[in-house]
């Protein structure tokens, strides 16, 4: 079997993994100036203080996974997107350590509950700089360190989108998690985020097409697009259902497996646009890849681990299943 | 102008930014940032099997004093591994936005066993840690333990895997060059290099020894304060204990630690000694010197004659080899690795013999009496912290010039990145974590402060009972009452 391409997949499995679970999270931090009602904000923090940490180990989990087995591609993106990252990496210290100040802090509560707000729509922004910028295509050679082509009209817009994004998957998430005001106030943000994040998805798609040949040959080339339409037309499945249930109060938990199902598909029509490159243009999975022993030794570990890492996962989800209500506070 | 820059201000300091060039503000950063991380995971190791430790006790004896024990432990535990996580995401990432060339050669071999590291250790911390703090209602009290157990474990398999990849860069083996890029022949030989093993429970002591510290330094500051008497008897006594085996066992891995430091990194051994002849023999050791890096030779030295010999050589005039034996170009920067290691065997000692000062009070009945032993073991507190970094220093002080010892040096691997962003972000993490560490420290003295659950508290908890929706909110009832009644 082709093991970079293997590894690939498991990269995009671990990039999916880590898009959904902390897009969540941070997602509720983005949403966090809309709910500033007594105990709203403890609500919001207490869905997910329990499994923030896991959602933020995939992160490392792609890091680690890229160092290992794509070493130049790994220290080429990360070297050249070296500003985004450490604004990402700043934020997400903020966020992530005001999960633990928060429940014990009296007065200083406020700049917890800024630094969680802040910090998770940064890490969320830059994360969609760093989005953009792969999309986009990255200049060659030495000058590529210096110049500040992360930052265009395109990248600040995938910036916004990955924001409405996690943000709309968080206010899934609340619906199936909370009840009452809280529950009600949630699906109205969430239907709202749904409507953007299907404009975002339509101009992100558009303006890749229009502005970058090599993608736009990839899609509508041969007989491409009858293979590829199935994607945005699931899109436009997902995001109907999603509303629908919204809107009726039908299904608690549907709208939020929709909203994993519209990340899956935009993850898909990613790594269409720029397979099998890593670095768009420059650096393709193969020509990254570790010597094959590196490759080797790393796959007993990915074979079993990752199974079992899914199977706790999902465990820990179930331990605290149900309302947020219903759990004790604190520890 | 109104407005000085950061550059603008180093300027006026005399630093313009030819000293500071984008390497060495890569190197810098890096220092500060792992330098910062180390402090948590050092105390999270030792403290996590602490608290299964006592969370097991309990199960076995139903003593509620040990679940109180683990109840308090384990708030200073949570907020220290949050620290360690944010700390930790940006040491996985640092590597590639600073060294990228480093990771280009080295990824194939340190990638993986980091990778390893995240498939075993950090998922399994991760997964289990939202029941060890969050699940006291919502699991029975075995599983419980059990979550406790398997994130004490995690953090010891972490340690394993990093410790692996460190000591890799130490003594590295089992590989061979292909284009400047390292291929790992044989995996076996990389993760057990020569210095693991030593390397590896030389630090596993060391955290033991940390957390033993804190727990112990906070129960004497209660018994000082004649609080919370018998919780802190407790802690104190269990971790006098420990500390009696703990720091006994260092001295003897510390010792051996040496001996395989002058086996595979003479030069670092002798920063470590202060030796600079090529060959020295009857070497004495050295309590106080300002080595000299332009001179080659020591200041104001103060040593015991022979004695180097025999700690080094186990021979009273075994020889050694000195700096001089090595170009320049190859010396590590020796005043910082003597002084640091000078500090951490300092510290030592001090450890060693405030386990045997408890030894001696135990038998005589005062060691909850004692002020000055109570003092001293509460200005020991943060000591293993201390002990730690310095230790640390010594090891990766000493084995610059190289990154990966005898093959790739250091200055040669850094990303080529404009000096000024280097800068900005050397900054934002100087500010970022001088903040963090006043707010941990202010968390850390507020639980103290308010101490640990009271006995009959806990006992209307509920604790392992798998408690349905409404049991809960029963509870919460009761501890509400409960606040009320305190006011």
């Amino acid at each position: 079997m082709d093991l970079p391409l293997f590894y690939f997949l498991v990269l995009g499995f671990c990039i999916f993994m880590y898009v959904c679970l902390d897009g969540f999270d941070l997602g509720i931090g983005i949403l966090y100036p809309w709910f500033d009602k007594p105990g709203e904000r403890d609500h919001l923090m207490l869905s997910i203080s329990h499994v923030w940490d896991g959602n933020e180990t995939w992160l490392v989990m792609g890091g680690a996974l890229l160092y290992g087995i794509f070493p130049a591609a790994y220290a080429g993106l990360l070297s050249i997107l070296y500003i985004p990252l450490m604004l990402m990496l700043f934020s997400l210290i903020f966020r992530g350590v005001a999960f633990e100040y928060r429940f014990k802090s009296d007065r200083s509560r406020p700049y917890w509950d800024f630094a969680f707000s802040a910090g998770s729509a940064v890490a969320a922004f830059c994360q969609g700089l760093v989005l953009g910028t792969i999309v986009q295509g990255i200049p060659e050679g030495s000058e590529a360190m210096s110049s500040l082509h992360w930052i265009t009209p395109f990248t600040i817009f995938t910036g916004f989108a990955v924001m409405a994004g996690y943000a709309m998957l968080a206010a899934c998430y609340l619906y199936m998690k909370s009840r009452g005001v809280i529950q009600a106030h949630a699906a109205k943000l969430a239907k709202v985020l749904l409507i953007m994040v299907m404009i975002a998805m339509a101009v992100v798609s558009i303006w890749t097409v229009l502005t970058q040949p090599e993608i736009k040959a990839r899609w509508f080339s041969d007989s491409h697009f009858l293979f590829l339409a199935p994607l945005p037309i699931f899109c436009a499945i997902a995001a109907f259902v999603s509303w629908k249930d919204l809107h009726n109060h039908r299904h608690e938990s549907r709208p939020f497996w929709c909203g994993i199902l519209l990340f899956l598909l935009g993850l898909a029509g990613l790594v269409v646009s720029v397979f099998p490159y890593l670095i768009p243009r420059q650096l393709t999975l193969w020509q990254a890849a570790s010597p094959t022993t590196s490759l080797q030794f790393l796959l007993p570990g990915v074979c079993i681990f990752i199974p079992v890492i899914c199977i706790y996962t999902l465990w820990g989800y179930r331990v605290f299943a149900g309302k947020v209500e219903d759990y004790q506070e604190g520890y | 102008m109104c407005c000085p820059t950061p550059s603008r201000l180093l300027f006026y300091l005399g630093i313009t930014m030819e000293h500071f060039d984008s390497a060495m503000l890569s190197r810098i950063q890096f220092a500060f940032t792992v330098s910062f991380h180390i402090i948590f995971p050092s105390i999270t190791i030792g403290l996590a099997t602490l608290i299964a430790i006592w969370e097991g006790l309990w199960l076995k004896t139903h003593d509620p004093r040990y679940l109180q024990l683990a109840k308090f432990w384990i708030k200073p535990f949570a907020i220290t591994f949050g620290m360690g996580v944010v700390g930790g995401i940006v040491m996985s990432y640092e590597f590639g936005t600073n060294f990228s060339k480093f990771s280009e050669i080295a990824g194939p071999v340190l990638g993986p066993l980091l990778a390893y590291e995240v498939l075993t250790a950090f998922f399994l911390e991760a997964g289990f840690l939202g029941v060890m703090l969050f699940g006291w209602q919502r699991v029975g009290r075995k599983v419980h333990f059990v979550s406790t157990l398997v994130v004490a474990i995690g953090t010891w398999i972490s340690s394993t895997w990093i410790m692996a990849a460190n000591s890799w860069m130490q003594t590295p083996q089992g590989y061979k060059m292909v284009d400047g890029v390292f291929h790992v022949d044989n995996w076996m030989q990389v993760i057990f290099n020569p210095s693991f093993p030593i390397r590896l429970t030389h630090m596993f002591l060391a955290s033991m020894i940390t957390a033993s510290l804190l727990v112990a330094g906070v129960s004497a500051f209660y018994l000082l304060k004649k609080k919370h008497m018998n919780f802190s008897k407790k802690g104190l006594s269990m971790t006098m204990w420990m500390l009696l085996v703990l720091t006994i066992l260092q001295v003897k891995v510390g010792d051996e630690s040496g001996l395989e430091v002058k086996e595979h990194q003479p030069a670092k051994l002798a920063a470590i000694e202060g030796i600079w002849e090529a060959q020295e023999s009857e070497v004495p050791l050295l309590l106080f010197a300002m080595p000299n890096m332009e001179t080659e030779e020591n200041d104001y030295a103060l040593g015991i004659p022979h004695l180097g010999s025999l700690i080094l050589t186990h021979t009273m005039d075994g020889s050694v080899t000195g700096l001089k034996a090595f170009p320049k170009e190859d010396r590590p920067y020796v005043p910082l690795i003597f002084w640091s290691f000078r500090v951490m065997v300092g510290l030592g000692m001090g450890m060693v013999a405030i386990a045997l000062a408890a030894l001696v009070l135990r038998r005589k009945g005062r060691l909850y009496e004692n002020k000055w032993f109570l003092r001293a073991v509460t200005f020991f507190t943060p000591m293993g912290v201390v002990a730690t970094i310095a230790g640390w220093y010594v090891a990766e002080v000493g084995r610059q010039p190289w990154v990966v010892y005898n093959l790739v040096r250091t200055a040669d691997v850094v990303s080529p990145l404009p000096a000024e962003r280097v800068l900005f972000s050397l900054t934002m993490f100087g500010v970022i974590y001088f903040l963090l560490s006043l707010v941990y420290l202010y968390f850390m003295r507020k639980l103290i402060r308010k101490g640990p659950p009271k006995m009959a508290t806990l006992e209307k908890h509920l604790i392992g009972m798998n408690a349905p929706g409404y049991a809960l909110a029963w509870v919460k009832n009761l501890k509400h009452e409960d606040h009320e009644g305190e006011k």
